[in-house]
């Protein structure tokens, strides 16, 4: 088989194959959090170990989904085709996160969830952020792709506010400052301040 | 004098140690049924002895499983995490103990930890617990009543409330070394006097038959049944009577979440979190939780609304 123009060894598997192994190893967290809930191996309260759990991976896959072009950028490592995996893998677990805070904790009583979207702060960024997800989600198909064209490209710029919104929901989650919310939020600040950066215009003509 | 009766179980209903532990092993069969059905042990659990020992008692006010008690904890003391304390702990010393009684009393005093044992004893009180974060437990504590104590000491006239002290080590609590964002130490409580001569209120020393591990205030902490559970001070090392409403640390942190009163209350929200109802901890699924209607006292209304009566329970959170 020809090496790749980079140099690089050319994969045996399709890229859509690639796409879907990444995104099945991607759900291993998932699978470990709940075996071990079910095991129970995570204290006295499984529900919202499991419920903290997931919100913190789908911060880390929406994280490590906007590493990919600062990457290839600076670093000229091309992940691109991994991309969106990572991006559905951050939908997927903030779904799950949904789902476990709004049925498994509050058994899907529509008033008492509808109150605590409304009147308490950190769920309202946290919800402005799954619906950002979700849209994005509904649009990372081929044909969406296709039908948006340029605004395809508007509209996931998106994620940039959700990447905030959630920043600012895992801050504010707790009774008192946590250091890891910095952690994160510091990250997510780094990585989109890496958008900031001017692109040179080397070529002269 | 009228003796005061406190709803109390009779302490058939309370799990006796032997039973409790027994009831491991049997779980320990139990796990592949437990694993199928997705349920946790603590469901296997109320299956076993415990229906019939808990009997005439509602499901609600079973004892909360001895594990859950001491590893699921608030002592921001040895870290911000529910298992912090737990785990945490190892290198806490509760004895020796002294416990210092002063201010407005007759008889100010330092009180060894077990002279204070032998002379007020130890009593068995199953008290619901319900934490400002919206769960509850049901926990069999030993402990005698702080009125019994403040009585001893002699309050003098004019006196209104009554402060507590929390204890400063930070070598043996790891969560009081650095702490960036935590509380500041020592950790502080207070009471009105009236609160504090209430029957109900104990100073407690002892857990499901034991002495309390550090994890859950050892040597001797505050237990009021009726308030938020960070109302009950751990590890006192001071009781003073003033007639000063004293700072408490939550209310320090943000005077706007915590009030100084802090009674269990379904009407008044936490500004970020609704009081409405409660998870109940080792109880549900991992599918599926228990949840209950928080009620006003904490179920005590009874015994302790008279003590808040002309009072705006809105304004006096």
């Amino acid at each position: 088989m020809a090496p790749a123009p980079s140099g690089r060894r050319r994969s045996r598997f399709s890229p859509l194959t690639r796409q879907i192994f990444l995104y099945l190893f991607g759900l291993l967290p998932a699978v470990l959090v709940l075996a071990q809930g079910m095991a129970n191996m995570l204290g006295p309260n499984p529900v919202s170990a499991c419920l903290h759990e997931f919100g913190r991976w789908a911060f880390r896959f929406l994280l490590i989904s906007l590493a990919v072009s600062p990457l290839r950028r600076f670093a000229k490592l091309d992940f691109m085709v991994y991309r969106r995996p990572l991006g559905l893998l951050a939908f997927t677990y903030a779904a799950l996160h949904v789902v476990f805070y709004a049925g498994v904790a509050r058994h899907f009583d529509t008033h008492v969830l509808w109150k605590d979207f409304t009147s308490r702060p950190f769920l309202t960024f946290g919800l402005l952020t799954f619906l950002i997800l979700l849209v994005l989600a509904l649009t990372s198909t081929r044909r969406a792709i296709m039908a948006l064209g340029r605004r395809w490209a508007k509209l996931h710029k998106l994620v940039y506010v959700a990447m905030i919104l959630a920043s600012v929901h895992y801050t504010i989650a707790f009774k008192t400052w946590h250091v890891e919310p910095f952690i994160y939020a510091a990250l997510a600040a780094g990585l989109l301040a890496l958008r900031l950066v001017p692109k040179q215009t080397k070529r002269v003509a | 004098m009228a003796v005061y009766r406190y709803p109390r179980p009779a302490s058939s209903d309370i799990t006796p140690r032997r039973l409790f532990f027994s009831r491991r092993a049997l779980l320990g069969t139990a796990v592949g049924g437990v694993l199928a059905g997705g349920l946790r042990p603590g469901m296997a659990q109320a299956d076993a002895p415990v229906a019939e020992s808990a009997r005439g008692w509602p499901a609600a006010e079973t004892p909360t499983p001895r594990d859950d008690v001491t590893h699921y904890n608030n002592f921001y003391e040895f870290g911000m995490e529910k298992s912090d304390p737990a785990e945490l702990s190892g290198g806490f010393h509760p004895r020796p103990w002294q416990v210092q009684v002063d201010g407005m009393v007759d008889h100010p005093q330092t009180w060894d930890l077990d002279a204070l044992g032998a002379r007020f004893g130890h009593e068995d009180r199953l008290y619901r617990m319900r934490c400002v974060e919206a769960w509850s437990m049901v926990i069999p504590w030993q402990g005698f009543e702080l009125g019994a104590l403040l009585r001893a000491a002699g309050v003098k006239a004019g006196a209104r409330y009554v402060a507590f002290t929390s204890v400063v080590r930070p070598s043996e609590m790891p969560g009081q070394r650095g702490g960036l964002f935590s509380l500041s130490w020592p950790y502080v409580e207070g009471l009105r006097l009236d609160e504090a001569m209430h029957p109900l209120t104990l100073l407690a020393t002892g857990v499901y038959g034991e002495a309390l591990p550090a994890q859950n205030g050892a040597p001797i902490r505050l237990v009021v049944p009726w308030k938020y559970g960070f109302k009950g001070i751990k590890s006192i090392t001071r009781i003073t009577v003033t007639d000063q409403q004293p700072p408490t640390s939550w209310n320090r942190m943000a005077p706007e979440e915590y009030g100084f009163y802090a009674n269990v209350n379904p009407d008044v929200d936490h500004p970020r979190w609704s009081q409405s109802s409660e998870q109940v901890i080792g109880e549900g699924s991992l599918f599926r939780t228990a949840r209950r209607p928080t009620r006003l006292f904490n179920g005590y209304a009874e015994q302790v609304a008279g003590l808040y009566r002309g009072m705006d329970l809105r304004k006096d959170f």
